[in-house]
């Protein structure tokens, strides 16, 4: 080939890498969702189907109109509102009316996402701000849970019947078994403890989260129940909490939102910790049954804090930046 | 003998491919181009003046250009010839530099002044080796002379010889130490003996098994020179990775290796001055590595410094497609070259040409704050902060996130999903701060 007119890119190294991008990382947390997903469709049927594919249609179209209207790149593409549509449904009871599922994603995309600069801008997550935003504002659609399968009489979650002082604790608390695989009432994606874990061994063998996050909160969680949830000290059951209510899916799917968590080791350990802390006092003394959407999203909000205070030291500095 | 494994693991670093497909190549060497050009700065430090004019007649190891600066490096003609101007040349640094132009005659005629040199004791030593315009031969270029006298309140006690070669596709060092391990081993010794270093240490990477063998067959009894086997890793090469990994000790951020008591040379310096005390041939020509995926004929090259990077594409059978990116050194840290009219020079240890489609750039995305680059940064930073800092230009802030402790490796651009330019931004950084340093001594 003739050397004489050749263009050369005179870019900055490196001129290597290693192909990983956005919208990879998001479809590997679809495929990880999957399992949970089908195990939703498989406990609550046409409700999960209808809620799942409205949030997702609602996230998807918010984040489209947004971008046109705002003047912007479309950035649907990067797959990122798809999975907060599909977190939002997860985040859901089975029979919640459908519109207020879609109004739920547009709160999710356009106010806690697009108002604050789109994807990596938003100070909360997404899909657990609008979970918020809809328990604030229809509270008795959010907490109107139904029976497993096409069962629609209405019951509560297996928080909702240990919490003590409860009004219903009438009721007796299921099975271990049943809580693990996911054969109770509850919020649509958060019942099989296997099925988020499945999806769990699958992010982090595709190195797409790193375990800090998960097991520091999971492992507060067992702790403190483990310590305060029985009737005298060291006797509470802490495998139910474990697999009761929203943790795994918290701790695995939204904990480790990369916006929302730090980015060094030591802050996601604080984050973990905390997250776990404060789900368990909300647990064990608060006023709601469950507290793992809560304290991610206070945690969410100490993250520049976290970040700023756990900055790492340069490999042989002995001082501390910043 | 006992091969010793790595002491520790650096943090972070990213699985590169290797892509060392040349590995197998025997050094071919190339015939003496027809026009050279020798650029006055080819080390790290003070630019060389020419010392001859246009005209002269040159002769093959003769110096033709230096400095009065100690943190030097002379440059000397690697063919016998013709000056034929002395202009300054534009290079990929960004910055026009003096330069000699050299038509060879093809004779080779070799300088009366290339003799082997004669020594007594350090000081002596060291004055050859900077005569021999000898640099670190790795990458960065900073003269030999000076890294072999560190300050005298800095007692070292381990030499450790880089032979990492972390880089995807470069193999010239490891040709080096297939081809040469017992040059390599006498250039070892030499350095013991002037210095007084008490040990020396051989670090190979675990996917160089023959590497490993070769050398420690022939130190089978020797209990000063050991060969250390390192994971293979990017970048285990890196100066204070490659010290973590052999002796556990940390090189304090913002300090030199001395400061552990530490000295480490590439692989082919060593080799260097084995050859240079006994034949006194200064360093006229480099082993050098050409591929990638737009070169035609992959080679392990031995080309005379000054050769334009034209006649060494040409020699590998040109090219196989249209070239986007011509790198020199690896694709972690090489740097893209704008022109093929520029030639080799003293750190060049390989000339990488990629095809369009490997030497397109992604567009930015905003970062999502995975924090991949963080994990894989072997400084321990966080460079998308640092990014952050750039993009709203409060450039000072950087500092505090440690921006000049930064190697300029490439990891955390190899991992960033968003594909953000954080090298870049960290040497833009870097050079404002500079500039801005510089004003204020003003």
């Amino acid at each position: 080939m003739e050397q004489k007119d050749i263009k050369l890119i005179a870019g900055s190294s490196p001129h290597l890498t290693s192909g990983q991008t956005i919208s990879i990382i998001m479809r590997d947390v679809i495929i990880a969702l999957l399992p949970a997903t089908a195990a939703a469709v498989y406990f609550f049927r046409l409700n999960a189907v209808l809620v799942i594919i409205t949030t997702i249609l609602s996230c998807v179209l918010s984040e489209y109109i947004a971008n046109k209207v705002m003047k912007k790149p479309v950035t649907i593409g990067d797959y990122s509102a798809a999975v907060t549509g599909l977190l939002l449904a997860f985040n859901l009871p089975p029979a919640i009316p459908l519109w207020m599922a879609a109004v739920g994603g547009v709160f999710a995309i356009i106010i806690t996402k697009q108002l604050f600069g789109g994807l990596g801008m938003n100070f909360i997550n997404p899909a657990l701000a609008a979970r918020a935003f809809l328990m604030a504002s229809w509270p008795v659609a959010m907490t109107t849970w139904t029976k497993t399968a096409v069962d629609t009489v209405t019951s509560a979650t297996p928080l909702a019947i240990i919490k003590k002082g409860g009004e219903v604790a009438v009721d007796h608390p299921p099975d271990i078994i049943n809580l693990f695989i996911g054969n109770v009432p509850g919020s649509l994606g958060e019942t099989s403890a296997l099925a988020l874990l499945i999806g769990a061994v699958y992010l982090v063998a595709r190195r797409v989260i790193t375990l800090e996050i998960p097991l520091a909160f999971i492992g507060t969680v067992a702790v403190m129940t483990w310590i305060l949830g029985g009737d005298s000290l060291f006797t509470g059951n802490f495998l139910y909490h474990l697999f009761a209510g929203g943790l795994m899916l918290g701790a695995f799917y939204m904990a480790t939102d990369y916006t929302t968590s730090p980015v060094s080791f030591t802050g996601k350990i604080i984050m973990g910790i905390g997250c776990g802390l404060l789900t368990a006092v909300i647990r064990l003394y608060g006023g709601y049954p469950e507290g793992v959407c809560y304290s991610i999203l206070l945690m969410n909000l100490a993250v520049p804090l976290i970040d700023k205070y756990t900055l790492p030291k340069s490999f042989g500095g002995g001082k501390a930046h910043a | 003998m006992k091969i010793i494994k790595a002491l520790k693991a650096f943090k972070g670093g990213v699985p590169v491919p290797h892509a060392k497909r040349t590995e197998d190549f025997e050094v071919v060497k190339m015939p003496v181009p027809k026009k050279l050009i020798f650029p006055m700065v080819q080390h790290l430090g003070a630019p060389c003046t020419p010392l001859v004019k246009k005209g002269d007649y040159v002769k093959v190891g003769q110096k033709i250009g230096d400095a009065e600066s100690p943190v030097a490096a002379p440059v000397h003609s690697s063919v016998s010839g013709t000056v034929t101007d002395v202009r300054p040349i534009l290079y990929a640094g960004g910055v026009d530099v003096m330069s000699v132009e050299i038509a060879s005659d093809g004779l080779q005629v070799v300088h009366e002044l290339v003799q082997p040199p004669v020594y007594n004791d350090k000081k002596g030593f060291l004055k050859a080796i900077r005569e021999s315009g000898l640099v670190g031969l790795g990458g960065a270029g900073f003269p030999t002379a000076i890294k072999l006298s560190p300050p005298a309140d800095k007692p070292v006690d381990i030499l450790i010889i880089n032979c990492a070669e972390c880089e995807p596709f470069i193999t010239s060092d490891y040709r080096e130490m297939i081809d040469n391990p017992q040059g390599v081993i006498d250039g070892i010794r030499i350095i013991l003996g002037v210095t007084g270093i008490k040990s020396a240490f051989i670090g190979i990477e675990s996917n160089k098994p023959k590497a490993i063998e070769k050398f420690s067959a022939i130190l089978a009894d020797d209990s000063l020179i050991k060969v250390v086997r390192l994971p293979s890793r990017y970048p285990q090469g890196g100066e204070k990775q490659l010290i973590y990994a052999v002796t556990g000790r940390k090189v304090p951020a913002g300090k030199l290796p001395s400061e552990i008591g530490v000295l480490v040379q590439n692989v082919n310096t060593v080799s260097f001055i084995a050859e240079y005390i006994k034949t006194g041939m200064p360093l006229i020509k480099k082993k050098v590595t050409v591929d990638g995926s737009a070169v035609r004929e992959p080679k392990n090259l031995e080309v005379l410094i000054g050769t334009p990077l034209r006649d060494v594409f040409e020699f590998c059978g040109g090219f196989s497609e249209e070239p986007g990116k011509i790198i020199m050194g690896g694709p972690m840290m090489g740097v893209a070259q704008f022109s093929l009219d520029n030639t080799v020079v003293k750190h060049t240890n390989a000339l990488l040409a990629f095809n369009k489609k490997d030497a397109a750039i992604t567009d930015e995305s905003v970062c999502i704050k995975c924090g991949k680059c963080v994990e894989a940064c072997p400084m321990n930073l966080s460079p998308l902060f640092i990014n952050g800092c750039v993009e709203k230009n409060v450039i000072d802030d950087t500092v505090k996130y440690g921006v000049n402790d930064c190697m300029e490796c490439g990891c955390c651009s190899f991992v960033c999903p968003a594909s953000r330019y954080l090298v870049q931004s960290i040497r833009y950084a870097k050079e404002e701060l500079k500039k801005r340093a510089h004003k204020a001594k003003k």
